[in-house]
């Protein structure tokens, strides 16, 4: 029973396409979560799951929406995409095979294959499960990047709405 | 360097330590001087110290804390009176044969007699009193006050006020946003300083652009400016506000006009000005109207009869030599308010030598010019707002005992919100969003941040006021205006304290 619908919405008018949202991400995905050894010391390459988007004044930063019923966990050949409890969309990699469906199946463009220790396989934004704030959303520096707690439509247990800033 | 004039020498230096750089480009794209590139084939963001005009904004938002901008470390020939700044303008000049200019405050070492006067408090024989415990009021009223009070008798033989008073402003902080136009900053910071003075009950000043409409709803709490240019002055204008105000001068720059540059000037500034997009606004140096105490006095009523006498008019002037005879005929042409603007005022756009040279501190115009109003038996005729290089509720207090009603804090509002006083506000280029309509750039300030900001200076400044009244003894503001007894001055001269008319420190 899916009890809790939480996600990040951009705030388009407030990005200013400083891009220290991809920073964070990368930053909490790396090893550890040091931010000069995650660019230039780890064997790991850093890798941001948000995305900037920019044409002239216009930007905003992009990540997974995790979708109620998602396209990349339809296309996906081998179920390594589960829709969790909670309503994250999480990628299991023991089970991925890196086939490239959900890359080309996300309207997104949310999913990228990601090549760590040698493997390939499919990378998104994961809602920084360590972090009770994600990392792109505490990282704002102008509040262009709002993460949400509340329920989906539909889904019960309403506690209370809480929406962070960041 | 290579290509550059030789006679450059840079402000400032930008220091990378790139052993922490992460090359994540971010001080590339917030730097709007053109100071700092990415290098591909280098691998390497470096940058250029004669673009660098020490707005620091890459140093605050490097996520590694790589940068560190540093006064410029090669020196000149040690000179006691040619300064580097002398020099650098000096050369500036010769190659250019232009004015040079500058936006901001006065930086010069003038004398600041804020910092000679102390406060008094309150010990054994005059209790001081507890702001936490006790009520302590800042309300203000501005606006004429009536020469006496009669009272009548109703039919229950209860008394009632027979006089009828004038329209007054109530601000719960004697603290007001000064006037900065829409063009000069962007829609955001007026956003920001509508709602601001909303949520503290005070007021803030549109400055001379014109009142955006999407800002109409915050009508009351917006003081609307007249000035020379009259852009974006109509009926509805005058009808929104809470007080209208005239502008004669400019503490940063008397005597001179103003000039918007047509490429500032986009859609929404070209609808609320009234003027065609892309043309240069003009404010010439006088009102061309304005030419006498009578003149003044026409525009005055005529904006009153414009509102139907339901708001008060202030007119704004520079704090210049004379400024104690010219306030008084501003009192007696029909002002409600008179604003003072000292000579450390700020300015979106000022020529650099007339910013650092003309007009007079404004401790010495306040008070002269409260002194003259009550020689003359004017005073409660006008309330007075002190203007131009407030930094602190210190200053705000001694303004209020040398007799200022409210202050305006221009340049202390444009800091809340991330001013590094760089002073480079007539470029249009503000890295932190403030004085830029670039959309791209004006993104960085979101409104609803600036504020909060904003909304926590004057928390914060109210609170110290208070802090401040209750150590003398005062539970009111309006009991500490113009009582300089209250006040002692260290390290002036006999002249200054005259003038000041407060006593040496021991006296
Ligand atoms: S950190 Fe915020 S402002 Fe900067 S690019 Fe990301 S979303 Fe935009
Ligand atoms: S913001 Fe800091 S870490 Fe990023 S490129 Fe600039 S100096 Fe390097």
């Amino acid at each position: 029973m899916r009890q809790i619908k939480r996600r990040i919405y951009p705030i388009e008018e407030n990005c200013m396409g400083c891009r220290l949202c991809e920073v964070a991400c990368a930053v909490e995905h790396s090893r550890t979560k040091d931010p000069i050894a995650a660019f230039l010391e780890e064997d790991w390459e850093p890798f941001s799951h948000t995305v900037v988007e920019m044409m002239g004044p216009i930007s905003f930063s992009l990540s997974c929406r995790h979708c109620d019923e998602p396209y990349c966990v339809e296309a996906c050949i081998s179920g390594a995409l589960r829709v969790e409890d909670d309503g994250r969309v999480v990628v299991y990699e023991e089970v991925c095979v890196a086939c490239g469906m959900c890359v080309v199946s996300c309207p997104w463009g949310a999913i990228k294959p990601r090549k760590r220790n040698g493997v390939v396989k499919a990378a998104k934004c994961d809602l920084c499960p360590d972090r009770e704030v994600p990392a792109c959303v505490a990282a704002c520096p102008n509040r262009a990047l709002i993460f949400d707690t509340a329920l989906g439509p539909g889904l019960e247990k309403v506690e209370e709405e809480e929406i962070i800033e960041g | 360097m290579l290509y550059d004039s030789v006679f450059v020498f840079p402000n400032f230096e930008v220091e990378r330590n790139y052993e922490r750089c992460i090359v994540c480009k971010a001080c590339v794209q917030q730097c709007t001087f053109d100071a700092t590139f990415y290098l591909p084939y280098r691998g390497r963001v470096v940058s250029k110290d004669t673009n660098c005009v020490g707005c620091r904004r890459c140093e605050a938002i490097c996520p590694t804390g790589a940068i560190k901008i540093r006064r410029y470390q090669g020196e000149f020939k040690e000179n006691a009176y040619w300064t580097p700044r002398d020099l650098k303008d000096l050369y500036k000049q010769a190659e250019q044969g232009g004015v040079i200019l500058t936006g901001g405050g006065n930086d010069r070492p003038y004398p600041i007699y804020w910092d000679h006067i102390l406060l008094d408090a309150c010990q054994v024989t005059n209790p001081s009193i507890d702001p936490l415990r006790e009520p302590m009021e800042l309300r203000t009223y501005l606006g004429r006050k009536p020469d006496r009070v009669e009272i009548e008798y109703n039919d229950e033989g209860e008394p009632e006020l027979k006089t009828r008073i004038g329209p007054n402003l109530v601000a719960e902080v004697p603290v007001i946003f000064a006037p900065m136009s829409y063009g000069a900053l962007n829609l955001n910071m007026h956003r920001a300083e509508a709602a601001a003075a909303k949520a503290m009950g005070t007021y803030w000043n549109t400055g001379e652009g014109g009142l955006h409409r999407e800002l109409y709803p915050y009508g009351d709490h917006t003081i609307v400016q007249v000035a020379s240019g009259r852009f974006g002055v109509h009926a509805e204008y005058l009808q929104v506000s809470a007080a209208m105000e005239i502008k004669i001068g400019q503490g940063a720059k008397p005597g001179i006009g103003g000039h918007l540059p047509g490429g500032k000037v986009d859609e929404e500034i070209s609808k609320t000005r009234m003027i065609p997009v892309g043309s240069d606004a003009l404010s010439p140096a006088p009102h061309h109207d304005i030419y006498s105490i009578e003149d003044l006095r026409q525009l005055i009523y005529a904006l009153k009869e414009a509102t139907n006498y339901e708001k008060p008019v202030s007119v704004k002037i520079a704090a210049v030599h004379n400024v104690a005879a010219i306030a008084s005929g501003i009192a007696r042409a029909g002002a409600d308010i008179i604003v003072l603007d000292g000579f450390r005022g700020g300015t979106g756009a000022s020529p650099a030598i007339v910013r650092d040279n003309v007009g007079i501190p404004i401790e010495m115009a306040l008070a002269a010019v409260d002194q003259r109003l009550r020689d003359e038996g004017i005073r409660n005729w006008v309330s007075i707002i002190a203007a131009g290089g407030i930094r602190n509720s210190g200053d705000v207090i001694k303004a209020v005992a040398l007799g200022a009603d409210a202050v305006y804090i221009g340049t202390a509002a444009l800091l809340a919100v991330g001013c590094t006083l760089c002073h480079k506000c007539y470029t249009g280029k503000c890295a932190w969003g403030i004085t830029t309509n670039d959309p791209y750039i004006a993104k960085r300030l979101n409104p609803e941040i600036a504020a909060e900001r904003l909304t926590n200076l004057l928390k914060a400044w109210a609170h110290e006021m208070k802090e401040m009244l209750g150590l003398m003894g005062i539970n009111a503001i309006e009991s500490l205006r113009g009582n300089r007894l209250r006040l002692r001055a260290v390290g002036l001269t006999r002249e200054e304290m005259d003038i000041l008319g407060i006593l040496p420190a021991g006296a």
